[in-house]
């Protein structure tokens, strides 16, 4: 661009004007107003209530996900907060339960029974019927092998006392009665719910 | 982005326009920490994070309780942790949660330039506009308690909102519904002052003589308050300002110097244009040329 000193003069000059106009207020009158709080990111979205996964304390959560359940749109989650109406935790989350979306989303994150066979160095991804079929046959092998139902004084006590069983946390407490009832209805004497029922 | 009618502002950074103020029955809004009932265990810096979508690089451990070591653009909110020996040689560790004080009288609003880079809403809250940030960093200065962080990616400016997207449609912050002790609290600044005279009342019964209320008059009051155990010390908790004001410079560049630059930048104006009617514009004549001719030859012969 070919400028002449006498141009330039005057180019800043006119610049110079313009943002003097600015500071003694001749601004355009609309400007002030351009300015809004970040949309709240959560109109729309479906909520869904649900016990944090972390420890035994059982918070209720309050699980937010993109898109109205329409057949055409994939929920995602894209929000969790405490639940206000849970008795337990009335709103509040620790600092862990207030990262849970990181959780949700992390790359590491187990998503699919994993089977590591004797002898085998890796674990491998399996599916749930094979999991399940598994534990259920090697449950069964060894209920039969070392069931107890009478203690030395022939009082009948039916004690499965070879396997234990860990539960979740992530149980409201319906869940944990009815995970109580089946542990319990097998024998099984060594059983810890984290939900502690 | 433009929606004036849901929000209304009272002040706006470098703009001499009186904002819209027809709205003059809103709720100011404040949130107080109590640090007397803070465990320090960084929920509201998880929830803070997790609400506004930030997510600081993981750093290193620097040998003291702070994680992540300071605030930065995507660290709104820090706790700090300061181990205090008492008049009676007892440790008291002092626990406090550091972001934007929402100042009624904000600094970092007097010192900005760029019109409508940060904004005071009626209820109170004190807002970034990420869009008509320069970057220049005078809020930086502008801050009696040193809370805004530059961007080095996009070169603006970046602090706790106190979250007025939530606040916006009626939720507290997310800072404040995360804590689990209580320790933050939200409501009407009149309500939060009568919260924390039931505390300090109930401090004062156990022995904490000099609880009180951190509400600094220098910069207005503040909607984020802080009920302290040691209110005649704030400077023990990480440093907490006495008694906070807004810069000297910032207050004499902006509050003096600026009226008298645009009065003389008006008076400069009205001069040249006076100037103009009456002598008119410095033409050219022959002899000037012919006087330019001859010292041109002068300097050329010698």
């Amino acid at each position: 661009m070919q400028l002449s000193r006498r141009g330039f003069i005057k180019l800043t000059g006119a610049g110079l004007a313009a943002s003097s106009l600015g500071a003694l207020g001749f601004g355009p009158a609309g400007e002030a107003m351009a300015a809004a709080v970040r949309p709240f990111k959560l109109v729309a979205a479906t909520e869904t209530r649900n016990t944090c996964t972390y420890c035994s304390v059982a918070c209720g959560i309050l699980i937010y996900s993109m898109g109205d359940r329409a057949k055409n749109a994939r929920s995602n989650i894209i929000h969790i907060e405490g639940d206000p109406d849970h008795p337990v935790n009335r709103g509040t989350l620790c600092p862990k339960g207030a990262g849970l979306l990181d959780v949700v989303h992390a790359p590491t994150r187990l998503k699919t029974p994993r089977y590591r066979a004797p002898g085998a160095s890796e674990f491998k991804e399996v599916s749930w019927e094979f999991a399940l079929g598994r534990i259920a046959r090697l449950m069964k092998d060894d209920r039969d092998k070392n069931f107890i139902d009478k203690n030395k004084a022939g009082t009948t006590v039916n004690r499965w006392t070879t396997t234990g069983m860990l539960a979740a946390s992530a149980s409201s407490s319906e869940t944990a009665y009815l995970t109580w009832k089946v542990a319990r209805s097998l024998g099984m004497v060594v059983f810890d719910n984290q939900a502690r029922v | 982005m433009a929606d004036l009618q849901t929000q209304n502002y009272i002040r706006r950074s470098a703009t001499t326009l009186t904002p819209p103020s027809v709205r003059n029955h809103e709720q100011e809004v404040a949130k107080l920490i109590d640090v007397t009932r803070c465990i320090g265990c960084k929920a509201c810096q998880s929830a803070c994070m997790e609400w506004n979508n930030l997510r600081p690089e993981v750093g290193h451990f620097e040998g003291a309780y702070e994680n992540p070591g300071d605030l930065a653009p995507s660290v709104w909110t820090l706790m700090r942790f300061e181990e205090y020996e008492n008049d009676v040689g007892n440790l008291e560790w002092l626990i406090r949660k550091d972001g934007c004080m929402h100042c009624e009288d904000p600094g970092c609003l007097k010192a900005c330039p760029a019109p409508g880079a940060i904004v005071q809403y009626a209820n109170g809250i004190v807002d970034f506009m990420s869009d008509a940030c320069i970057g220049c960093g005078y809020c930086l200065k502008g801050c009696p308690f040193d809370i805004p962080r530059i961007n080095p990616v996009d070169h603006k400016s970046y602090k706790c909102t106190l979250c007025s997207d939530r606040v916006g449609v009626g939720l507290e912050p997310a800072c404040v519904k995360a804590c689990p002790t209580g320790a933050i609290m939200f409501g009407s600044k009149s309500d939060m002052k009568d919260w924390a005279g039931e505390r300090i009342e109930d401090l004062k019964s156990r022995g904490f003589e000099n609880a009180g209320l951190y509400d600094p008059p220098g910069v207005g009051g503040t909607h984020v308050m802080y009920v302290l155990h040691h209110a005649d010390k704030p400077g023990i908790y990480s440093g907490l300002p006495e008694n906070p004001t807004i810069s000297k410079l910032v207050q004499f560049w902006k509050g003096l110097i600026k009226p008298i630059a645009i009065a003389g930048i008006a008076f400069a104006a009205v001069t040249a244009f006076v100037h103009w009617i009456t002598v008119g514009p410095n033409d050219v004549e022959q002899n000037d040329e012919d006087e330019a001719d001859r010292l041109l030859k002068k300097a050329e012969g010698s």
